[in-house]
């Protein structure tokens, strides 16, 4: 298999706290080949925004990258890059949309001007060439009425238009990555089935890469090629979606999984994982998700369970599947 | 009319202990004022060394006739007026800091070396009068707001809640209030008033309420509209109740800002005022006004205005800077959830 | 957005009017047109010409109701309306205190008091936005604290000791400019300004600045900055193009409200420095007790005041496209 697009080691991110830095995520690796899609899960808080936002170098501050971390794209290493290197990298090589379609684009700038930007920043072109390139873009994304709509106002837009225009900003420059951070949200229902299938036939036209953050597996089945779940700042366990669908492996997945509400199970209780999502700095020893686990046994709470390959795709962080230690 | 000071302090002590009694029962303002208090430590002790001079220049009595000599005997004299003695602590006129010798001529003092900031042209002790300037300032500043914002809140809130035609009447009066600007309002008031404690505190209150009612009024308009409040309405709680169980205690922190904000507003107009004046007898505007002339004389005359501008520095910086501190530690936004 | 404008003049008015009973009760029914007069012909006058400077004055007839008229003139012949018929057609008078006519000293005060305002007012805005800009750009580290110190210690010493500290460092033992005085001569004229504005822009840094990176700091906290970010902006073009943008509307809230009373002077700086604006004409006033003179200030700061909410409101709207196209 030849290099991925994307590859992140070991990156952390800490945040100063009342007592030394607090780390929101931790030890997390992943990577994304071409072309491929990714859907990155948890519940609130576990750092899934965090660890999108490490691979645009845009962690908030005071937030840190812990040293030690890499974060490779198309083979460079992006956290040593130069700040206008970086620049270069942002919107041209990774685009990245947001959950609020509401607040993410600027009140006192036309849309079509703000998409505009994206384009002038990286390329050469002329203003109405540019222009013109962001009308056909607002097309592409099935913005109605292209060209009237360039000089809207976000607030003359809904929801789901101005996500629309995000994507349309996030793709101008055809990125070879397209971080898609819990893009449908904030959208109702018939609009997030739209924007879904618009990311997917695009990614799918521009053979662009898409991590796709979420807490939805419906979301998950019907555009990811491969998962990963995160818990507690760490990535519990990744699969191809077949393997972690159909055999999850941690008993946080098969929690996630069992707590969604299925049409045909009409009837049936939804099981609730118990308790909640610790804070950071309030994570327990050993396995992080033990206080909360229906199989939690002796080594749980003191030591933490090691990464284990369940197949050539499939990998998880739990005791249970660790054949050196006995239930 | 001594004694009527001595029960406005007794009932503002009794006041304070029952705010601070009631600080320490309750959690949220518990853990705010413990996180203040651990985070400004130097600015809470200055303004407590305010308060105790200012405590100790307000209780006063008379001296029984057997054990006054001539100069005191039938004045009401305080703690503060005890300590120094003024009506024999005093010089010719001026002399410097610790000096032995009178500033101009030359003549031994009266008391050489005692005189730690001088005398000033009447011959009086700067640092005595320094401090009988804090009683002065903390009236200006505490005694306006004290009594301003229990009239502010009660038409803020009530404009706020009950809305319609109460609150087009408090609107109007706000606006055409705040339409004056502030210092042509208080000059105006005072000229139309006449000089004095009263009149100015009066002055300033009316110029100042303006402000306290507008937060008021506009807090009282976001929570009324919050889903705690419109429950308790279709409940049928009595409106009285609503506002005092669940507006004024939502709405306490923003008033102590503004309280402590507008506390340095005042006593810093107060200097103008003095200039102009119309200020207080025996503020630090007024002894800053007099020494203004005495910096153009050779040698400068510096240690009247040393005297007052640090004392109004110190108590306004120290006010400014809890202000500070408290609204980041009781503003919602940054409020340690549970 | 025309009936807005006009329901926001409509207003406006209305409030005006609220502000001249307001000075009706404070200048006529508080004070005793009587006791100015006393005050202005002397105790020991002779009754004719305390009534004549009375009349001359304006203040020889009742206060509300004109017992002595008949029909309309029982409401229209007395104080209250002259107060209001004069005010409205600005017909001041003449002072209380010289017989000077108030107008002619209006427009005698208005250049001068520009002359300070103005440039005060431009080079603050300046100053304080740009500090701020550059804190906010800082933010978090330590030039961020070492200025935010600098402003609360800036905020808290009186204007007075700036003014004098101006004046004896400067004027006396630097010698740089002349500590007082005045002279329209636009050649020299700089040289005698520079000193005011100079403790005039000190006197306000603190706050302004303050306030002004409050209100940078909100904005990039706001996602649409992340967005900017995200499509390859760098630093200051973020500051400049998206936060500098948004930021102008509440910053222009606050600066044209302050626009009207440029033309009222700054009553301590004038009056210091010896500069012969409306601002040393209203401190005159309060010195010799000249009410009208007094009464005349204070309606145009209310005016002025009215004029520029109204000014704010209708920039706001026009600045905010969430506003202007509803
Ligand atoms: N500025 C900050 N200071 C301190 N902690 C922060 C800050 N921003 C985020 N965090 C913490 O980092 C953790 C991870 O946040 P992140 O936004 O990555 O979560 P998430 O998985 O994206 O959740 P969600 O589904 O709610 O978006 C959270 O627990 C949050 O409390
Ligand atoms: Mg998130």
């Amino acid at each position: 298999m030849s290099a991925p697009l994307l590859a992140v080691e070991n990156l952390s991110i800490s945040f100063p706290g009342e007592a030394g830095p607090v780390r929101v995520v931790d030890r997390v690796s992943l990577s994304i080949a071409r072309g491929e899609t990714l859907a990155l899960v948890g519940e609130s808080g576990s750092g899934k925004s965090m660890t999108a936002l490490a691979m645009m170098r845009l962690v908030p501050k005071p937030g840190r990258i812990q040293p030690g971390a890499h974060i490779a794209f198309e083979g460079r290493d992006l956290l040593s890059l130069s700040v206008p290197d970086m620049r270069a990298v942002r919107g041209a090589g990774i685009g990245m949309i947001f959950q609020e379609p509401m607040t993410s684009l600027n009140p006192v700038t036309t849309v079509g001007d703000q998409v505009l930007e994206a384009i002038e920043l990286h390329a050469k072109l002329s203003r109405a060439q540019a222009r013109s390139h962001v009308i056909e873009l607002f097309g592409l994304v099935g913005i109605p009425d292209a060209k009237h709509r360039f000089g809207a106002y976000p607030h003359q837009l809904s929801g789901g238009l101005k996500q629309r225009v995000m994507i349309a900003m996030a793709m101008a420059m055809r990125p070879r990555l397209l971080i898609a951070d819990e893009p449908t949200t904030a959208l109702d229902a018939t609009i997030r089935a739209q924007i879904l299938e618009l990311l997917r036939d695009l990614s799918a036209k521009t053979e662009t890469a898409v991590l796709l953050i979420t807490h939805d597996f419906g979301v998950v089945n019907e555009v990811a090629d491969r998962v990963a779940v995160m818990y507690a700042g760490e990535i519990v366990e990744e699969g191809s979606r077949g393997e972690l669908l159909g055999h999850p492996r941690h008993p946080y997945t098969q929690g996630l999984l069992r707590s969604i509400p299925k049409a045909e199970a009409r009837g049936h209780r939804l099981e609730e994982i118990k308790g909640s999502v610790p804070r950071p700095g309030h994570w327990p020893t050993g396995c992080r998700f033990h206080p909360r686990c229906p199989h939690a046994f002796a080594p749980c709470p003191g030591t933490e369970p090691q990464r284990t390959t369940v197949s050539a795709t499939q990998a998880a962080c739990c005791h249970l599947l660790d054949r050196s230690v006995e239930p | 009319m001594h004694w009527v000071s001595d029960i406005l302090v007794v009932l503002l002590a009794s006041a304070a202990v029952g705010v601070c009694r009631y600080v320490s029962g309750d959690r949220f303002w518990r853990e705010n004022a413990t996180e203040l208090w651990r985070r400004r430590p130097f600015a809470i002790a200055i303004v407590g060394a305010y308060l105790l001079i200012a405590l100790m220049d307000s209780i006063s009595w008379v001296d029984p006739a057997s054990d006054a000599n001539a100069l005191t005997s039938g004045k009401p004299r305080t703690i503060i007026d005890r300590l120094f003695v003024p009506e024999t602590f005093t010089e010719a006129s001026y002399s410097a800091p610790l000096a032995s010798v009178a500033f101009y001529g030359g003549q031994p003092l009266l008391h050489p070396g005692a005189h730690l900031l001088g005398t000033d042209l009447l011959g009086r002790d700067v640092v005595y009068r320094t401090l009988k300037g804090v009683r002065v300032a903390l009236l200006i500043g505490g005694l306006t707001s004290l009594v301003v914002i229990p009239i502010a809140l009660l038409f803020g809130v009530s404009a706020g809640y009950f809305g319609r035609r109460i609150d087009d009447a408090v609107f109007f009066a706000m606006t055409v209030l705040a339409s004056v600007p502030t210092l042509l309002l208080l000059i105006a008031l005072i000229m139309v008033l006449g000089k004095g404690t009263v009149q100015v505190c009066v002055a300033l209150g009316v110029t100042g309420w303006v402000h306290f009612c507008r937060i008021a009024r506009g807090e009282t308009l976001k929570l009324r509209e919050t889903d705690f409040i419109a429950a308790a309405r279709a409940l049928g709680v009595r409106d009285g109740t609503i506002i005092r169980r669940h507006i004024l205690p939502n709405i306490a922190h923003l008033v102590i800002i503004t309280f402590a904000l507008s506390f340095t507003a005042l006593v810093l107009s107060e200097t103008i005022l003095s200039y102009l004046g119309i200020g207080l007898d025996g503020s630090w505007g007024q002894m800053i006004d007099q020494a203004r002339n005495e910096l153009s004389r050779t040698p400068v005359i510096w240690w009247n205005l040393t005297g007052a501008s640090i004392a109004l520095f110190t108590l306004v910086l120290a006010v400014n800077m809890i202000a500070d501190a408290m609204r980041d530690v009781i503003d919602p936004r940054t409020r340690r959830e549970g | 957005m025309a009936a807005y404008f006009l329901r926001r003049i409509g207003y406006g008015v209305i409030t005006l009017l609220g502000v001249l009973l307001l000075l009706f009760v404070l200048f006529f029914a508080v004070t005793d047109p009587d006791d100015i007069a006393r005050k202005a012909v002397g105790e020991r006058a002779r009754p004719e010409v305390y009534a004549q400077w009375k009349t001359n004055h304006g203040y020889d007839k009742p206060l509300i109701i004109n017992t002595g008229a008949t029909g309309a003139g029982r409401f229209t012949d007395t104080l209250l309306a002259e107060h209001y018929r004069r005010m409205l057609t600005f017909d001041f008078g003449r002072s209380d205190a010289d017989d000077s006519p108030i107008s002619r000293r209006l427009r005698e005060g208005a250049l001068p008091s520009l002359g300070i305002t103005v440039p005060l007012f431009v080079m603050g805005l300046v100053v304080s936005v740009a500090v701020a800009l550059f804190v906010a750009f800082f933010r978090e580290t330590y030039i961020d604290r070492v200025v935010l110190v600098l402003c609360m210690l800036t905020m808290s010493v009186a204007g007075l000791l700036y003014i004098i500290a101006g004046q004896y460092l400067v004027g006396q033992l630097l010698r740089w400019f002349p500590i007082s005085g005045f002279d329209p001569n636009p050649a020299v004229v700089a040289r005698f300004l520079a000193l005011p504005v100079l403790v005039g822009v000190l006197s306000g840094f603190g706050a302004d600045t303050r306030f002004y990176r409050t209100i940078f700091l909100e904005e990039i906290g706001r996602d649409y900055v992340r967005t900017a970010r995200a499509k390859g902006c760098g630093d200051a073009r973020v500051m400049v193009r998206h936060v500098l943008r948004n930021a102008l509307i509440p910053i222009l809230t606050n600066v044209v409200v302050q626009i009207p009373f440029l033309f009222t002077g700054a009553l301590l700086l004038e009056s210091f420095f010896g500069i012969p604006g409306l601002g040393a004409l209203t401190v005159e006033a309060i010195q010799g007790n000249d009410f009208s003179t007094l009464r005349t200030m204070v309606y145009l700061g209310a005016l002025l005041f009215i004029a520029g909410q109204i000014l704010t409101d209708i920039s706001y709207a026009l600045a905010d496209p969430r506003v202007r196209l509803g």
